[in-house]
């Protein structure tokens, strides 16, 4: 059997779970692909700048420094040694029967594989607001990787506005590298925020670390806020329209806004090999479903924030035990994973006390005007899904063909979880019911000359 | 560093500059930016929009959203947050003149 004598095994990601995962199968003498869409492996949170570039990994990454350096170190000692083959800058576009479609520099090329271990991550799960079309408005993720991969800040005068980790994580690089932070809008009220505290109480320490950093922002930020709406003139952004906790009006002038609202697995992938999927009433989103070691079945298994967010440090495990139950799949020998498992069961605790603390601002979203725009792709506004909802009923998809929600670019990555709150407002059922858009392959554009060269 | 554009360099000022052109105008970067930062050095946005009035700057800056496509003079575009800004490169912030 090929399988036995050299198993083909890719991992898809070379973030922290991606990284631990192909350690694990090297360590037990196996040769994994990575196949990642950066240039340097890190992933997102440990993202390196380019080559050339001389900040100290304390200036980057702060109190994760030592992790993140231990990370990238391990992951160019094994590269270097040729103990995996290493895909950079490459998407894995498309996945079907045993098969990877990966898009590199402008070719198409297939990667068999015997298991697949999907390390996608995540991305900021963001929600519309008035006028968050125009030029400036970016992802909270956007504003950390311009500041750590570019040194720079994506505007003269910011004001950031969502709720969890990032929104002051983000905040507090900002102010520190003398980047000008008007406001820091964080839409969860106080009462909300404490009553995430038994299960942020599971970290002490990163929920101290949590706090220290919000004493930073100081005056600028606002627990409870709403930002209303965000103008714009000819040049983009000109100012934010939020009321503070107490109701009282603001109008903050600024040239950019970043938002997020934590984060949203990045699940195409698993949707395209076949992955079962669960609606996760808490983290108000569609996770695929696995064991406790990320077998999702299939030769497929999942680690990391693309199947469960629980932050960098829980990616490490997930990768490490990800590759342990490949392993063991595979007859061979593992090492003991359950001081893993109960690490992970921590972690899992904080987590679910973060996203209680900061949650989705579902009924921000319920209020959005009919003319506000929930697609940023193809400027599908709200009435539009409404609409479709109306015609169509309260199904996703139906209202995805009817309305062109979330067949845009970005392939509803950025809209689908307002569009599911609007189909399910209007339906009168809950986002649960309405279901997700399936996901098509493929997971990013491709130039057509792409798959032309490819036999 | 406020530039003259949307971005202001706040660190990893000291990098040699590579030269580009923007819709025929020649600008400067830095080498190691990428074609994102490189345009908001002396642009405020990346492109129009194709379904709305508004200018558009990039969104997500890690390659999902798809925002910040542009266009070269020699018709391919680009995804300009995960492509590096490189000597000589010739981008517009419209189609060619040709494209149908």
């Amino acid at each position: 059997m090929s399988e036995t004598s050299s198993p083909r095994i890719v991992i898809v990601g070379a973030g922290p779970a991606g990284i631990r995962a192909a350690a694990t199968l090297v360590e037990a003498g196996l040769h994994p692909v990575v196949i990642d869409e950066g240039q340097r492996a890190g992933g997102q949170i440990y993202r390196r700048p380019p080559a050339g570039f001389v900040r100290t990994s304390e200036e980057l990454y702060g109190s994760e420094a030592a992790k993140a350096r231990a990370l990238h170190a391990l992951f160019d000692r094994l590269a270097e040694e040729g103990r995996l083959t290493h895909c950079a800058g490459s998407s894995v576009i498309a996945a079907h029967e045993g098969r990877l479609h990966v898009l590199g520099e402008g070719d198409v090329e297939v990667i068999g594989y015997d298991r697949l271990i999907l390390a996608t991550g995540a991305s900021d799960r963001v929600a519309p607001v008035p006028g968050w079309q125009n030029g400036g408005v970016y992802s909270l993720g956007a504003a950390q990787i311009a500041l750590k991969a570019q040194g720079v800040a994506l505007g003269r005068r910011i004001v950031l506005v969502g709720s969890g980790p990032l929104l002051t994580l983000v905040g507090a690089q900002l102010v520190k590298a003398g980047a000008n932070v008007a406001a820091v809008l964080d839409t969860s009220p106080w009462r909300q925020q404490m009553r995430g505290f038994w299960g942020l109480a599971a970290s002490p320490v990163v929920a101290l670390r949590g706090l220290a950093l919000r004493a930073r922002l100081g005056g600028r930020y606002y627990a409870g806020a709403t930002l209303e709406r965000i103008e714009a003139d000819a040049s983009g952004v000109s100012a934010a329209r939020w009321r503070d906790a107490g109701g009282r009006e603001h109008l903050t002038p600024c040239d950019m806004i970043g938002m997020g609202w934590h984060l949203r697995a990045e699940t195409h992938l698993a949707d395209l090999t076949g992955c079962a999927f669960t609606y996760d009433e808490q983290w108000r989103q569609w996770l695929p479903m696995t064991d406790e070691m990320g077998r999702a079945g299939d030769g497929v298994y999942l680690a990391g924030d693309g199947v469960r967010l629980l932050g960098a440090d829980g990616a490490e495990i997930a990768g490490r035990l990800a590759a342990a139950a490949c392993l063991s799949d595979l007859g061979r020998p593992t090492s003991c994973v359950r001081a893993d498992l109960r690490k992970l069961a921590r972690l899992e605790r904080f987590a679910r006390g973060l996203a209680c603390a900061f949650p989705w601002p579902a009924a921000m979203v319920r209020a959005l005007p009919d003319e506000a725009i929930v697609c940023r792709c193809e400027n599908v506004t709200a009435g539009a899904v409404r609409e479709g909802a109306n015609f169509g009923g309260g199904e996703a998809n139906r209202v995805k063909s009817l309305s062109r929600v979330g067949m845009g670019r970005c392939q509803g990555r950025y809209c689908q979880l307002a569009a599911v709150e609007l189909v399910a407002a209007q339906g009168g059922c809950t986002p649960d019911a309405v279901g997700r858009f399936r996901g098509q392959a493929p997971v990013r554009p491709a130039p057509i000359g792409a798959f032309l060269r490819e036999g | 560093m406020i530039t003259a554009g949307r971005i202001v360099r706040l660190a990893e000022r000291d990098r040699a500059q590579v030269q580009f052109f923007l819709d025929g105008e020649m600008r400067h970067a830095l080498t190691g930016d990428t074609v994102l930062t490189a345009m908001l050095a002396s642009e405020s946005a990346l492109r129009n929009s194709e379904f709305g009035p508004e200018l558009r700057a990039g969104f997500c800056l890690m390659g999902a959203c798809q925002d910040c496509w542009v266009w070269q003079e020699e018709g391919p575009r680009l995804r300009a947050c995960s492509t590096p800004a490189t000597e000589g490169m010739r981008l517009r912030t419209t189609p060619p003149e040709s494209w149908p």
